[in-house]
């Protein structure tokens, strides 16, 4: 099957043939199929939001290609076009790109510039709106009248209204409480749709990337340095950690534990599974 | 992209002509321009052009940084050349063709008009290579300072001044934010007419106007939380002191300026 995204040697050079030259991906190979739900983490600086930026075709790659359901993203400027609608990108902190007079009209945007007709953008507002629990009546406000949460609402709205068949979120619950977390995370997997639409998403949060994702991609000063499920990439949890990526507690709890002499499986990421890995262990271990 | 913009950067160093006071250097280059005007032909302009010359090769700054900067500036310096060239008369007669004649003089003034613009502008760029942002601020308020008597208040225009140039690069950074996620919402900020292109800008300015006043707003608190309250009684962490390489720069500058009044006197 062809997967929907691909970058092959997928170079990217920041400032190219100035003294303040810098390699931001070096050689980056990547592929997602249709309905992934993909998590990237990776420490600041590591190449992970430069790129995202190049999967819609925002940015131009150095050397090498993005690829598009198998085509190149910039063999056209109308393809290139048509990809940035197809694969949805929300920036971070998306609450600071509101402009428009009213919360409808923000909306409208992507849709608007889509040149899709009239009641076909009011219904795309609507359903975006309603997806992440804005109620009617806010429509009408001014985007700059509503709370910080809200305002993160808006912005995604604007994003879905597009319906992108990829939505790509750079750190979509940075900043939010925990419930404003919890309800943006349920609304990404709303969205994904038991995978009728492909999700992938940067964090911080292994936590959140473990709980909600199939694959985790790890990047590494511009390398994709693990690519895997949840459960082979925290099995390298020595490596993550060198890497400055913060592992979940309970992952080091129980490296801690396997390395004081305990023969427990310390590719566990919650506490269930840690129990559950316990009794095991405790198991083996009443022999002795 | 936007980030590679490096008008009036500050390259660190460590050489002799970074570690001067900020104020040497603000005071030299004023005397250095002074020269530069007083100068009237070769031997001034010589000895000008040297001290520059020289600071250049004593700050390590690229001669492609300074010729960089000097880029922007070529169709005024050619404009300029131009029409010293045709407008000077004189009494050397070189060129005369239908109503217009080019006389030796002109072309004198000419070449010396373009190389005076280019030797002032180069000055200017050595300071601010040479200088951080902050120094060159701190040494103005001090410059300033006797200015404060008939209440001009010289510290608030240097904080002024040092806040603008530090967001500088932040609002640059926030513009090429903000027009990335515009462009991922479809946003084309190249093609279409001068309406189009000024339309397709709105979504661009709003939010970096309103992300600037929040910025302000949140500076100003922090600011005000830790009881920033102007420059009465105020000290500083690090204080400027003149050494005694100051004032052997000054004297140089002193120096180069009596000479090039001198050739003035002398006419060479």
């Amino acid at each position: 099957m062809t997967p929907v995204l691909q970058t092959v040697r997928l170079t990217h050079r920041y400032s190219e043939g100035t003294p303040f030259e810098r390699v931001a991906l070096d050689s980056v190979d990547f592929s997602a199929q249709r309905g992934e739900f993909i998590a990237v983490i990776g420490h600041t600086g590591s190449g992970k939001s430069t790129f995202i930026q190049h999967l819609n075709g925002l940015l131009k790659p150095s050397s090498g290609s993005v690829l598009f359901d198998g085509k190149d993203v910039h063999s056209s400027k109308e393809f290139a076009r048509q990809v940035r609608f197809r694969v949805g990108l929300l920036f971070q902190y998306p609450e600071y790109q509101l402009f428009e007079e009213t919360v409808y009209r923000d909306i409208a945007f992507g849709p608007r510039n889509m040149k899709l007709k009239d009641d076909e953008v009011d219904e795309r507002v609507r359903e975006a709106a309603d997806f992440v629990g804005l109620e009617e009546s806010m429509l009408e406000k001014s985007p700059f009248d509503l709370s910080g949460g809200q305002k993160r609402r808006v912005a995604i709205a604007g994003v879905i209204a597009m319906r992108p068949e990829v939505l790509i979120l750079d750190e979509p619950t940075a900043g939010l409480d925990p419930g404003g977390r919890e309800e943006l995370m349920e609304n990404i997997i709303r969205y994904h749709d038991g995978g009728k639409r492909t999700v992938i998403y940067i964090t911080h949060s292994m936590e959140d990337a473990a709980r909600t994702a199939q694959r985790i991609v790890v990047f590494n000063h511009g390398h994709i340095a693990m690519d895997g499920a949840p459960k082979a990439v925290f099995r390298r949890g020595f490596e993550l950690i060198q890497m400055g990526i913060i592992v979940p507690q309970i992952t080091r709890v129980m490296m801690r534990l396997r390395e004081l002499g305990l023969d427990v499986d310390d590719s566990v990421y919650t506490v269930d599974q840690a129990i559950a890995a316990l009794r095991a262990g405790k198991g083996g271990g009443g022999h002795a | 992209m936007l980030r590679d913009i490096t008008l009036g950067q500050y390259y660190p160093g460590d050489t002799l002509i970074h570690r001067l006071d900020p104020r040497t250097k603000l005071v030299l280059t004023m005397v250095y321009i002074v020269a530069l005007f007083t100068a009237i032909v070769y031997a001034g302009y010589a000895l000008v052009f040297l001290f520059l010359a020289v600071s250049i090769l004593i700050s390590r700054i690229r001669l492609k940084s300074i010729l960089s900067g000097l880029k922007p500036l070529i169709v005024i310096v050619l404009i300029t050349g131009i029409l010293n060239l045709f407008y000077t008369k004189g009494e050397h007669l070189l060129v005369h063709f239908w109503r217009i004649s080019i006389y030796w003089e002109g072309v004198e003034t000419a070449v010396f008009m373009a190389l005076r613009i280019m030797l002032l502008i180069a000055g200017t760029l050595l300071l601010t290579y040479t200088t951080s942002p902050l120094q060159l601020t701190d040494g103005l308020e001090s410059l300033l300072n006797p200015l404060k008597k008939i209440h001009v208040p010289v510290h608030e225009l240097a904080m002024m001044m040092s806040i603008a140039l530090r967001f500088i690069p932040t609002l640059i950074e926030e513009t090429d934010k903000i027009m990335s996620a515009q462009r991922a919402r479809g946003a084309d900020f190249e093609t279409g007419g001068l309406i189009a292109k000024a339309k397709a800008l709105l979504p661009l300015l709003i939010p970096l106007f309103v992300s600037a006043f929040r910025r302000a707003d949140e500076l100003a608190t922090a600011m005000e939380s830790r009881c920033y309250h102007g420059g009465e009684g105020r000290t500083r962490m690090k204080q400027l002191r003149m050494a005694r390489r100051d004032w052997a720069a000054l004297a140089v500058g002193v120096l180069l300026l009596a000479l090039v009044i001198l050739f003035r006197r002398l006419g060479i």
